[in-house]
């Protein structure tokens, strides 16, 4: 890993942890940037971890951009003595896989995607080695996944799968990114996951859909209520595979206002990880289901 | 102390000075694209430079007033009228309970900023009352005008009709339009002579300008320094592992068409960014039409900071001169 700093801009200072993505990078941009808060620099006015880099926004007529650049330098080589655990949350994402929602999007943009003739799970089946779909769907519901980052729009969360680098699934994006997705879609593109958390354009691959809204502007969702966008960086999730009945009971209980994800506090250990990914997952989904 | 839609005009949206401060959520920044035209608007009727006003693309919205009010509009040459009757732009003036604003045809610039005296009153979403269509949060309803729709006015202090900024204190794009630049971020990725391309070339505003990002076309394909794909990163030379965007930064898809990402940008994503407009040249992007000739002029820091610092000159000469 080789820290590369640069202006975007006057106002912006990009700094690339490491040009491939690893929770290791993402660990000390996170870890970089809570020391950039927890410094409460003025002038600063937006702090972006991102996968495996960050960004600082901050005012030019209050904090020189070099000043910037030297107080960043210094909380760089603080943070890389810290230690590599988090308090964060381990949650339970129901995902209907092949739904009738994404499927019917997916064959409106076939002419946008590598393999005209399949289904995206179909093809990130195939081209991962998978034997069947049910046998990629195990995959991708058998470890839990990493947020490593928030944004594109409002609330999106970034996954990275927890195995080993040679287990993750990689898929591309599309060749030319649809104009539509559905709201709540859950999709790979390159090696990140993530649910759409509104409806619009895209280019990752789509596998399926969950009945959980993620971001609620009005805050009228009881989970939703004190902010209005769920995921964080750091954030654990578990994918569930549900069927339609019981994707149809979600969301009328979601509708009823009587539905609440299944979340539990959790610390995670990157180096414990590290040592034993299987088992430390294990671990992981022991805490999430209390047996 | 309202508005009545008649007519919504193209995409005419609430905007203020923006929402800073959850980007690292992926919500944007928002507010009005041209944020000196809008400082400017709420100045001329009296209002905190940071009060809502409407933003309007390319053509008006017919608005039914149903108490009396000082206007201003300013930003893109788009003659206001009250009742039918002509009035101008950059000049603040009166209109009464029961009458019509509407607006003659766009003669130059794209966004024109409608400043009400006491701002529109919409409420406070995360500090801004400030529209995001895509998240549907802030503004009326989260979503651009509809007709019908009732728009809240604050509380005015008193008249200011009959100001007006004098010409030579607007400020507009140039033709060809130029953006200074400051190179950065993954510019290591294009070659030399892609980069001196890049800055030689004269491109144009393709139609896919929003308040997401302008595109541009006509320029030449940027070639990129071959490398071994990171991991994470995808295949295309384009790719890079998904990073934040800065508010201004130039991606370029495929090495084809830039994109210059605004206020309602996404905030991140997996395309390599050459460099950043600079934050003094940002408000032009909102006055450019489709099609309009631009340059990219590159700069350092020390012409990007003195820019900044001459707009915020300007800032002061028209407060000085409407004070």
């Amino acid at each position: 890993m080789k820290t590369r700093y640069s202006f975007g801009g006057d106002e912006h200072i990009f700094v690339e942890v490491d040009e491939e993505m690893s929770l290791e990078a993402f660990f000390k941009s996170l870890s970089i940037t809570n020391a950039v808060r927890d410094a409460g620099i003025k002038g600063v006015t937006e702090i972006c971890p991102a996968n495996a880099s960050f960004q600082i926004k901050f005012d030019p007529d209050v904090i020189r951009p070099d000043d910037m650049l030297a107080e960043l330098k210094r909380l760089e080589s603080a943070a890389d003595r810290a230690e590599s655990r988090i308090r964060t949350r381990i949650i339970e994402v129901p995902v209907y896989y092949r739904d009738p929602w994404t499927t019917e999007t997916l064959m409106r943009f076939r002419e946008r995607h590598q393999d005209p003739s399949s289904t995206d799970i179909e093809y990130a089946a195939r081209i991962n080695c998978y034997d069947s779909v049910d046998d990629f769907i195990a995959a991708h519901s058998g470890s839990p996944w990493f947020v490593s980052m928030v944004g594109f729009v409002a609330g999106l969360p970034f996954l990275y799968q927890m195995v080993d680098r040679s287990r993750q699934i990689e898929v591309p994006k599309y060749l030319r990114p649809r104009t539509d997705t559905p709201k709540l879609t859950v999709g790979i593109g390159g090696c990140f996951g993530c649910i759409y958390s509104v409806r619009g354009a895209g280019g990752y691959q789509m596998f399926g859909i969950t009945p959980m809204p993620i971001y609620d502007p009005k805050q009228e969702i009881s989970y939703l209520r004190d902010f209005m966008v769920f995921f964080k960086p750091g954030d654990i999730v578990k994918w569930k595979p549900i069927d339609r009945v019981a994707y149809d009971a979600i969301v009328a209980d979601v509708e009823a206002n009587r539905f609440t994800p299944r979340v539990r506090d959790v610390t995670f250990d990157l180096d414990e990880f590290n040592r034993d990914i299987d088992g430390y997952n294990r671990k992981l989904e022991e805490a999430l289901y209390g047996h | 102390m309202a508005i009545e839609v008649k007519a919504p005009g193209l995409a005419t949206t609430v905007q203020d000075l923006g929402r800073p401060g959850y980007y690292h959520l992926g919500i944007p920044l928002s507010g009005a694209m041209d944020r000196f035209a809008l400082r400017v608007a709420n100045m001329l009727v009296g209002n905190d430079e940071g009060a809502a006003c409407l933003e309007c693309v390319f053509m008006g919205p017919e608005l039914e007033f149903t108490t009396d009010a000082t206007i201003a509009v300013t930003g893109a040459e788009l003659a206001p009228k009250v009742d039918g009757e002509a009035r101008e732009t950059w000049t603040s003036f009166r209109i009464k309970a029961g009458q019509v604003l509407s607006f003659d045809f766009l003669k130059a610039g794209a966004r024109a900023y409608i400043a009400v005296s006491g701002g529109i009153d919409v409420p406070l979403v995360l500090g801004s009352r400030s529209t995001y269509p895509l998240g549907a949060l802030g503004g009326h309803q989260g979503r651009a005008l509809q007709a019908g729709d009732v728009l809240p006015i604050g509380q005015a202090d008193g008249a200011h009709e009959g100001r007006t900024v004098p010409p030579a204190l607007r400020r507009m794009p140039g033709n060809p339009a130029e953006l200074r630049v400051l190179p950065g971020l993954y510019w290591h990725r294009i070659t030399e002579e892609s980069g001196r391309n890049f800055f030689a070339d004269t491109w144009k505003v393709a139609p896919e300008a929003d308040r997401i990002g302008y595109r541009f076309r006509s320029g030449r394909p940027l070639e990129f320094v071959p490398r071994k794909q990171p991991f994470g990163a995808g295949s295309d030379p384009s790719n890079i592992v998904d990073a934040c965007y800065p508010y201004g930064s130039i991606q370029v898809p495929g090495g084809t068409e830039p994109i210059v990402l605004h206020r309602d940008a996404v905030s991140g994503g997996g395309y390599f960014m050459l460099g950043t407009v600079i934050s003094a040249d940002m408000d032009l992007i909102g006055q450019m039409q489709p099609h309009t000739p631009t340059r990219f002029v590159e700069v350092d820091m020390q012409t990007a900071l003195t820019a900044r610092r001459d707009r915020r000159a300007l800032l002061d000469r028209v407060r000085a001169a409407l004070a």
